[in-house]
């Protein structure tokens, strides 16, 4: 079966949307770690982001824009290698979330 | 290390969907063209996916198909398709 990723030919994938947009600070910082996971740091492979992104449940794959996806991959992986725990991250967030007056 | 493919062979790509992470589309695989460049040996990318050191090497082939055989309905008969493979996706055709 074609996995969710594999789109070319996919009968139903709808036309390309071509219209540029400005980038929100959190999709420059996804890009930015990710470019010190892979070059500077040789501690994420961009073969493993991909794998990692292809692993994303196919339902969660449709609803997330292309840097939901890549910083959910990029946590799994850092998870995956013992970097950081999911408590890490969710206590991290936490405290920010509570810092921060939204 | 020799490649199994040379220039100009006739090459069909296996129907194959293992889940796991592997690098070659759907919509070429099933589907019969010629090898058009050699690119040399590198390492596994579906090994080095899951954080292997990508070992054996695999030869890397550029192949190319008739864009109508690709797709039914292709309307423009002289357009072609090049698309780069490696070797243990191919078998002759």
């Amino acid at each position: 079966m074609r996995h969710v990723h594999d789109r070319g030919g996919w009968p139903d994938a709808g036309p390309i949307e071509r219209a540029e947009h400005d980038y929100a600070m959190w999709e420059k910082r996804t890009d930015a770690m990710l470019r010190i996971l892979t070059r500077d740091q040789h501690i994420i492979r961009v073969d493993e982001l991909r794998r990692a992104i292809e692993s994303i449940s196919p339902k969660d794959y449709e609803t997330m824009s292309y840097y939901e996806r890549w910083i959910t991959a990029i946590e799994a992986l850092i998870i995956e290698k013992g970097l950081l725990s999911r408590e890490d991250i969710d206590r991290r967030v936490e405290t920010i979330a509570a810092t921060r007056h939204v | 290390m020799e490649p199994q493919f040379k220039p100009g062979d006739r090459v069909r790509i296996r129907v194959d969907y293992p889940a796991r992470h592997f690098r070659t589309p759907g919509y070429i695989q099933g589907k019969t063209g010629s090898v058009t460049t050699v690119h040399g040996a590198f390492r596994n990318p579906e090994s080095l996916a899951y954080g292997g050191d990508g070992l054996p090497k695999q030869f890397l082939y550029l192949v190319c198909f008739e864009q109508t055989h690709v797709w039914g309905a292709y309307s423009a008969l002289s357009d072609r398709l090049y698309i780069d493979i490696y070797e243990p996706w191919l078998e002759p055709a």
